[in-house]
């Protein structure tokens, strides 16, 4: 018996390999074949979303191709309306806005949309009950309410002169989302919204499809058929992109470099409010000292990391505020000095010892840098920094763990962190600046404590005019080159390479966190097929 | 050799596989406590794994919040218990992590899993076994020093690196195989044809990558049964070469090997993990993955039942074909 089965197993085997074979016959041209046309768009990106549900946080920076906000941004990150009729009417000093809501707007499954679905959203997103992490954005929102079916009342707790750019979160059907569990209903896989784009499709790991909303009431988009294929592995993505499986995808500088000669092809590099600093811990003897901030401040290339590190795909940071943004206040660069931080530190007492670490009333002028594990680029740049500061006489020592690791000892040591949201100056300055928020989760991690900073911070984000708003982030600015609590190093541009079969491509100024929605596909409903 | 009989022993074996499954019970049991205690123990924390990114601007009253939400905040015992009545019940819970029930979790993913597996599991036993009596038959011949040496050397291989080989040298040099997917990426709908070109790389690297240890095993089996008493015997009758190499050596060299596929049940999940990242296959992988870091408890215990009930199947099923080819081991185990 067993040696006729494995006459019949070896039969098998090879009747497989013939099978596999032939299928691989099969294949060649076929993949070329559906590209060729501009009205159908493949993107490779890196991440997945964990959810499509608004209410639990996707798309509340914009983008989200299957849903709108009330507002939206351009490609200059100005705010436009989009769900709104207009732009928003703020009265009570600021404490109120009133949104006017566009008409004849349709969900997707054809269901009108009105106010009630604009209180949905937003009290849902708000209720104790609903596990949406960025809740804490909409914190000064005291009440939303619906004034008829197209007028909503937004009031605040204090004056918040960014909560407009606030209202770019999408907003999800009522008569959907309402009738299930928010957290694990079916709506987060299977979402219906107003957006140009429509889902058709979820496969887990490998994509999501999206087709045009016929009747999207800002014009059915010319590319019919979007996918953004999720493929984790940078060299992968770049394969797929090269076999012309992909149209586009974000890559990495040193595998984007290699498509620079690509005649059909185009890498745009989009900035970004994406940083990467050092944290100067207020507790920490060596790192709390200004003398010891202001120096490392100083002592630092940020050039040689742009140009080392990003290879050349970045720019130097001085401040959360990106150089070429219209809030950076000119003048607060800081120039690569070695001497002069090396005078600060004399000057300040901080004397060199035998090992050439500098030493103050018996204190060693050392501490030590966390990075997390697994991320190259935050150690690369702890790294450089590390020997930056060596050559100052301050001995820093670089250590990799996890968050749970980190987060414990922030309040005394020094993290290489990351971040960055776009538009509103407020946005990153006060989470990492404010005394108040010393501490508190992963806000102001080095427990930067300033009375003029919060001072001016308080100021800019309550201030309606524009005028008194420059003045107060101009005064944050000018405060951290006197007392540089974290040491600012880069601002990291992010590159995606795409066929030149559409016209028109931009991008966006991008946040630290950029899934889907950014990329020259930000604005993938009003790309035009060249012909 | 006398044979065991045309028919196959069903009633011995039933019984085993009936003893094993009550066994299966507490050993599950056992093994679901074990996850939630290790999960507990390690040092992921489950919010800030929910709150991803945006836990980086979240106020901390947020963060405690969503603590409550979760129920991570309950004692270990009661958070098991609850666990283990409601699954009992059928409801597995919800999974935080991909913010869905567990069971649509495991439902939408696992069969391409599965698919990918068995596949390469056939492969990496058929060709190991077929290369290694080729092997065996003339050990020292050019067959067996090309095929030993490429073995040894997969043996080494990551198989996340074998995938990026495979994929630059069929998908971009060749142009032959789609590079990754289960569909073309432009396509919406899942055709027997399309998985079936797109099943070929990730399945053939998995197999590769398992092979190594069928055909080592094989060869030797095979080779060493070739000096036995009964081949010698077998040989001295004047049976032909073939009845002689497939009835008889392989028949007592397979031995050793059957035990293998009990075994490399495990190193088959986690290649299956790496390949299905690799290929961008939508299986259960990036799931596990996501489900161990962010200590999503009931996605977790789900899953381990499920990779529990894969390793106690694939040792049922190796210890019924051993007992098949060698009557004498029986079905007691």
């Amino acid at each position: 018996m067993l040696s006729r089965s494995i006459r019949g197993a070896a039969a098998a085997t090879l009747a497989g390999t013939l099978a596999i074979s032939a299928a691989a016959c099969s294949k060649p041209g076929e993949s070329a074949a559906g590209h060729g046309a501009g009205d159908s768009a493949v993107v490779g990106i890196a991440y997945e979303p964990e959810t499509l549900s608004p209410l639990l946080g996707y798309g509340k920076d914009g983008n989200s191709k299957i849903f709108d906000g009330l507002l939206t941004f351009d490609k200059d990150m100005k705010l436009k309306p989009a769900l709104a009729a207009e732009l928003p009417e703020v009265a009570d000093d600021g404490r109120t806005y009133t949104y006017t809501l566009r008409q004849g707007v349709k969900f997707s499954d054809g269901k009108p949309f009105t106010s009630k679905d604009v209180v949905f959203t937003y009290r849902t997103i708000l209720d104790k009950k609903t596990n949406n992490a960025s809740k804490t954005e909409l914190d000064a929102v005291e009440d939303v309410r619906a004034e008829g079916d197209h007028k909503v009342v937004f009031t605040l707790k204090y004056p918040y002169a960014p909560f407009a750019e606030r209202t770019v979160l999408p907003i999800a059907p009522e008569h959907v989302a309402g009738e299930q569990d928010v957290n694990s209903g079916s709506f987060t896989t299977k979402p219906v919204g107003t957006g140009p784009y429509i889902l058709t499709g979820w496969s887990k790991g490998e994509k999501l499809s999206f087709k045009a909303n016929p009747g999207y009431w800002g014009g059915e988009p010319k590319v019919k058929k979007f996918t953004m294929a999720i493929i984790k592995d940078d060299d992968v993505r770049a394969t797929r992109l090269r076999t012309g499986d992909l149209d586009g995808a974000i890559l990495p500088p040193n595998l984007a470099k290699t498509f620079k000669d690509d005649d059909g092809r185009t890498t745009y590099a989009a900035r970004s409010f994406d940083y990467r600093t050092v944290t100067l811990p207020t507790h920490n003897k060596v790192a709390g000292d200004t003398d010891v901030r202001r120096a490392l401040d100083v002592a630092v290339d940020r050039r040689a990391m742009v140009d080392k590190i990003l290879e050349g795909a970045g720019k130097p940071a001085y401040g959360p505020v990106p150089t070429d943004s219209p809030w950076f206040a000119k003048g607060t660069e800081r120039t690569h000095d070695l001497a002069k931080a090396k005078k600060i530190l004399d000057e300040a007492g901080w004397k060199p010892g035998a090992d050439g670490i500098r030493v103050k009333d018996g204190v060693r002028a050392q501490f030590p840098l966390w990075y997390l594990s697994g991320d190259k680029l935050r150690q690369d740049h702890a790294l450089a920094y590390a020997s930056d500061a060596k050559k100052a006489g301050i001995d820093i020592k670089t250590q990799a763990g996890t968050w749970e690791v980190i987060m414990p000892r922030m309040k005394h040591d020094a993290v290489l962190a990351g971040g960055g949201a776009p538009g509103d100056p407020d946005f990153d300055q006060y989470t990492l600046l404010q005394s108040s928020l010393a501490g508190d989760a992963f806000n102001n991690m080095a427990w930067y404590d300033n009375p003029a900073v919060d001072k001016a911070l308080k100021k800019g984000r309550e201030s309606g005019e524009t005028a008194d708003r420059r003045a107060a982030y101009d005064t944050v600015q000018r405060e951290l080159v006197k007392d540089p609590g974290y040491t600012f190093l880069t601002h990291i541009d992010h590159l995606y390479v795409v066929d030149d079969k559409w016209s028109g491509l931009t991008t966006q100024t991008e946040p630290h966190d950029h899934g889907l929605a950014s990329g020259p596909w930000w604005n993938v409903e009003d790309w035009t097929p060249k012909k | 050799m006398t044979h065991p009989g045309r028919k196959l022993p069903w009633g011995p074996m039933a019984r085993m596989a009936g003893r094993r499954t009550l066994f299966a019970a507490p050993v599950l049991l056992v093994v679901t406590f074990g996850v939630f205690a290790v999960a507990a123990a390690s040092p992921f924390d489950p919010v800030k794994a929910y709150a991803g990114t945006a836990g980086l601007t979240a106020s901390q009253e947020n963060l405690d919040q969503l603590r409550v939400n979760l129920g991570v905040d309950q004692p270990l015992v009661e958070r098991w218990w609850n666990w283990l009545t409601s699954a009992v019940a059928g409801d597995l819970g919800d999974s935080s992590v991909m913010r869905q029930p567990v069971t649509d979790v495991i439902t939408e993913r696992l069969g391409w899993s599965v698919l990918l597996a068995v596949t390469a599991f056939l492969v990496a036993i058929l060709l190991g076994t077929s290369l290694g009596v080729l092997a065996a038959r003339r050990q020292g011949g050019w067959l067996d020093r090309a095929v030993s040496s490429a073995a040894y050397t997969l043996e080494a291989a990551p198989a996340f690196w074998l995938g990026l080989l495979a994929m630059w040298f069929f998908a971009l040099r060749l142009g032959v195989l789609p590079a990754g997917g289960l569909t073309d990426t432009d396509s919406e709908v899942v055709t027997f044809g399309q998985v079936a070109t797109h099943l070929v790389l990730p399945a053939a690297v998995l197999g590769v990558s398992q092979l190594p240890w069928f055909f080592l095993y094989v060869r030797q089996g095979v080779a060493d049964a070739l000096e036995e008493d009964p081949v010698r015997g077998a040989r001295a009758r004047g049976l032909d070469e073939r009845t002689v190499l497939l009835g008889h050596a392989l028949r007592s060299g397979m031995l050793p090997m059957l035990t293998l596929v009990g075994s490399r049940v495990p190193e088959l999940i986690t290649g299956a993990l790496l390949v299905e990242t690799v290929f961008s296959w939508p299986g259960i992988a990036a799931a596990t993955v996501q489900a161990a870091t962010s200590v999503d408890f009931p996605l977790l215990a789900a899953l381990t039942v499920l990779a529990t009930a894969a390793v106690l199947a694939g040792n049922l099923l190796s210890d019924l074909l051993y007992g098949l080819a060698d009557p004498r081991v029986g079905f007691d185990g």
